[in-house]
C-alpha cells in the first residue's frame, strides 16, 4: 500500500509559486480551506493531512444550543454530488468554545467558524461570544442553509435581511476577525444580495451553500430524505458556484471571496480564482477524498506554476481580463 | 464530541450469571489511526450471492481488529459517484484483508467487477472494534446475510484465546448466506437458519439464539437492523452482554458527513445521536435505540432546538 500523495504524483516541497492567500485581510499558508459542514470541526481529518497546513478548517455551522439534526436518512448520492438533509447537528457554542477550538489551536489549525441561528441576534450573540478565542481566524455566517424550519430562516434569499445580520455580526465580532457572509445560489439576483452584504460590513463572501434539491425513492415512491428537500452539493453544482463568483467579482472587484462549490480538483481550484476568489474551501470532495485539501493545494500550486504565475494573487480575477489580452501570454 | 470518546478504558463484561444493573459499557476507539491509499485486489471469487475480494494493503490488514470496516473510493478517479461505499473487513492476514461484496446497485456492482491487479482506493480500518470478553467467557456469534462475514475474523480470534464459540447464521435463502465455512471451524455448536428452509432450520435466527443464549457470556451480532434488534433484546432479557455491528448508510466512513447517526444512549444515560461510523459500528446492544432509528425521539440530545413537534415526516416543507 503507497501512500496516496505519493501515488498522486505530487511533492509537496516543489512548487515555487508564492500560494499565500488573504481571508479578509489576514495571512493564511494556503488558499484552500475546508468546507463548512463537509469536515465537522477538523478532528477526524487530522490522519489524512497536517490541518496547519491549509488555509483553515472551517467549522461545521454552530449555533447557541446543541442540535441533534434531523432524522435519517440524511443523504442520498446524486450524479456527481449529493443532497444532504443533516439540519445542523452540532455541540452548541459551549461544546465549540470548551472541546473543539482548543483541539484545532493546539495542532496549529486556523478556524474558520460558521456561526447559524434563527434570529439576528442569535448570530450576533454567536459572534460576541468567539471574541477572543483560540486559533480563531474569522467567521463565516451561515444565512444560507438550506436545512432549517422553513425557507423563511434563509436570510440570504433576502438582501435586507442579510443585511441586518451581517451589520449585527460585524459590529458584535472581535474587531481582529473579519467575517464573511456565505451565499445561497438560489436567488434570482445573487450580486444584490452580495452587495447588500458587503454594505452593512461583511469583509468578504463565502460562495456558495447547497443548492436545494429533493430525491424520490423509486421504490417507496417517496422523497428519500427524512427532511424531504435537502441541499445538494459536489461538482455537479461547480458550474452554478463558478458562475455566481464570476456575476459577484465583476460588481463588487474590491470584495474578497472564498469560492466553494464542486470543487475536486486543482483545475477546479483553478477556475475559481481565475473567476475571483481569493481562497477555496473543498467540502464534498473530503467525503470521496479525505486528503483532498492537500492535494488539492498542492495541484492548484502546480497549476499555477504551470501557467507561469508566480503568486496566486496574481491569478485572482485573470479570467475577467480584457478580451484583448488573452491573444499573447499573459503580463505580469 | 461525545461523552464515549472520552472513556479511553476497555470495559470487559460482566461473567456470565451476574446480574447486569447497568447497561454496556461504550465501545473503546481503535488504537490506530486510519490510512489512505491505494490497494491492489490479488483475489475475486464468487461466495453465493456475493464475491468476495482479497486486498493487498498491510497499513490496514496488519493493525485491523475485528469488527473494523474499510471505506472504498468507487469508480475511479474521476466517478461520478463520490460516496464512499463502506465494508465490513472479513479477515486479515499476510498484509491482507478480505472483504464481502453484496452488488446492489452502481457502486458496489463496481466493486465486485474488481480484478486480480486492479487498484482502488480505500481508508481504513475504520470504526470501533469488538470489544473482547474476559477469558474463558463464553461467546454466541449471531450473522444476518452478509453481516456474518464481520464475524468470521472475531471467531478466530475468540478461539485462539481458548474462548468456547456458538455461532448462528441466518439469511432469506440459501445463496445469501455467507461465510458459513469459515465460522464452521470455529463455532460449536453452530446453526444455519434460512427463511424458506432451502438450507438449515427453516426461519429467523432468533430460534436458535433462544435456545442458546443462556449458554453465552456474552453475544455478537451483525446483520439487518431488524435482526440486531431482536438478538440485543434476548440477550438482554437474559442479563447477557451484546455488541451489535450496526449496518447504517455513510457517505464518508471517516466521522466527518453526519449522515450515518442513531439514537444511542450515552455513558451518562442521555441518548445522542451517534454516528455509526466512528462512535460505532460497533455498540453495546443495549445502548441501541432501534425502535427510534429514522425518527427524532424528542429526548434525544439537542432535539429540543429543532422544533421536533413541528418537524414533518412525509407531509413536506413549508415553500
Amino acid at each position: 500500500m503507497t501512500a496516496a500523495s505519493e501515488l498522486a504524483g505530487f511533492d509537496l516541497e516543489a512548487p515555487s509559486v508564492d500560494m499565500q492567500a488573504s481571508i479578509g485581510g489576514r495571512p493564511v499558508v494556503s488558499p484552500v480551506l475546508t468546507a463548512s459542514g463537509c469536515s465537522s470541526f477538523g478532528q477526524e481529518l487530522d490522519p489524512f493531512f497536517d490541518l496547519a497546513s491549509i488555509g483553515a478548517v472551517v467549522t461545521k455551522s454552530v449555533q447557541l444550543r446543541p442540535r441533534s439534526g434531523r432524522a435519517t436518512p440524511r443523504m442520498a448520492e446524486t450524479p456527481s454530488g449529493m443532497i444532504n438533509s443533516i439540519g445542523l447537528q452540532g455541540p452548541g457554542i459551549e461544546g465549540l468554545l470548551a472541546d473543539e477550538l482548543p483541539w484545532l489551536a493546539a495542532r496549529g489549525a486556523q478556524a474558520f467558524v460558521s456561526i447559524a441561528g434563527s434570529r439576528t441576534e442569535d448570530f450576533a450573540e454567536l459572534a460576541e461570544r468567539l471574541r477572543g478565542a483560540p486559533g480563531v481566524l474569522g467567521l463565516e455566517v451561515n444565512i444560507s442553509c438550506p436545512n432549517v424550519e422553513s425557507r423563511g430562516e434563509v436570510f440570504a434569499c433576502n438582501p435586507d435581511a442579510s443585511a441586518e445580520v451581517l451589520a449585527a455580526v460585524r459590529a458584535a465580532a472581535d474587531p481582529a476577525h473579519p467575517v464573511y457572509a456565505k451565499l445561497t445560489p438560489d436567488v434570482t439576483d445573487i450580486v444584490s444580495v452580495a452587495r447588500a452584504c458587503a454594505d452593512a460590513g461583511a469583509n468578504g463572501l463565502s460562495m456558495i451553500n447547497t443548492l436545494l434539491g429533493l430525491v424520490i425513492d423509486t421504490d417507496t415512491m417517496r422523497p428519500v430524505l427524512g427532511g424531504v428537500t435537502g441541499g445538494l452539493s459536489g461538482p455537479a453544482v461547480r458550474p452554478v458556484a463558478l458562475r455566481c463568483v464570476w456575476q459577484v467579482h465583476q460588481a463588487l472587484p474590491n470584495v474578497p471571496i472564498l469560492g466553494m462549490g464542486g470543487i475536486r480538483t486543482g483545475l477546479d481550484a483553478l477556475q475559481f480564482v481565475l473567476a475571483g476568489a481569493g481562497a477555496v474551501s473543498v467540502g464534498t470532495a473530503v467525503f470521496n477524498d479525505p486528503s483532498a485539501p492537500a492535494r488539492i493545494h498542492a495541484e492548484l500550486a502546480e497549476a499555477l506554476g504551470e501557467r507561469g504565475f508566480g503568486r496566486l494573487a496574481d491569478a485572482i480575477g485573470y479570467a475577467h481580463r480584457a478580451p484583448e489580452e488573452s491573444s499573447g501570454r499573459h503580463g505580469r | 464530541m461525545t461523552d464515549e470518546t472520552s472513556t479511553g478504558e476497555r470495559v470487559l463484561p460482566p461473567v456470565p450469571g451476574t446480574v447486569r444493573e447497568k447497561l454496556g459499557q461504550p465501545a473503546p476507539p481503535p488504537e490506530h489511526d486510519p490510512v489512505q491509499g491505494l490497494a491492489v485486489v490479488v483475489g475475486s471469487r464468487p461466495v453465493s450471492a456475493y464475491t468476495e475480494l482479497t486486498l493487498e494493503a498491510p497499513d490496514i490488514a496488519d493493525v485491523a481488529q475485528p469488527g473494523q470496516f474499510v471505506a472504498f473510493a468507487v469508480g475511479g478517479p474521476t466517478s461520478a459517484m463520490l460516496l464512499r461505499r463502506s465494508i465490513a473487513i472479513a479477515g486479515v492476514g499476510g498484509g491482507r484483508f478480505s472483504v464481502v461484496v453484496s452488488a446492489r446497485a452502481a457502486g458496489s456492482t463496481w466493486l465486485a467487477g474488481l480484478r486480480p491487479g486492479d487498484e482502488v482506493d480505500v481508508v481504513g480500518p475504520l470504526g470501533r472494534p469488538f470489544p473482547l470478553p474476559a477469558p474463558g467467557t463464553p461467546a454466541l456469534l449471531v450473522g444476518g446475510g452478509y453481516g456474518a462475514a464481520a464475524l468470521v475474523g472475531l471467531g478466530g480470534l475468540l478461539r485462539s484465546r481458548g474462548h468456547e464459540v456458538a455461532a448462528v447464521v441466518g439469511a432469506g435463502d440459501e445463496a445469501r448466506l455467507c461465510s458459513v465455512d469459515e465460522l464452521t471451524e470455529v463455532a460449536a455448536p453452530f446453526v444455519v437458519t434460512t427463511d424458506d428452509g432451502s438450507v438449515g432450520r427453516q426461519g429467523r435466527v432468533t430460534g436458535p439464539v433462544a435456545e442458546l443464549v443462556s449458554g453465552a457470556g456474552v453475544v455478537y451480532a451483525c446483520g439487518p437492523m431488524p435482526m440486531l434488534e431482536a438478538v440485543a433484546g434476548l440477550a438482554t432479557d437474559r442479563g447477557v452482554p451484546s455488541w451489535v455491528a450496526v449496518e447504517e448508510s455513510m457517505a464518508c466512513g471517516i466521522g466527518v458527513c453526519m449522515t450515518c447517526v442513531l439514537p444511542v444512549v450515552g455513558a451518562d444515560g442521555r441518548s445522542r445521536f451517534a454516528r455509526s461510523c466512528v462512535e460505532g459500528p460497533v455498540f453495546a446492544g443495549d445502548r441501541v435505540r432501534f425502535r427510534d432509528v429514522g425518527t427524532l425521539p424528542p429526548d434525544v440530545v439537542g432535539a429540543d432546538a429543532m422544533g421536533v413537534a413541528h418537524t414533518p415526516a412525509i407531509e413536506g416543507e413549508t415553500p
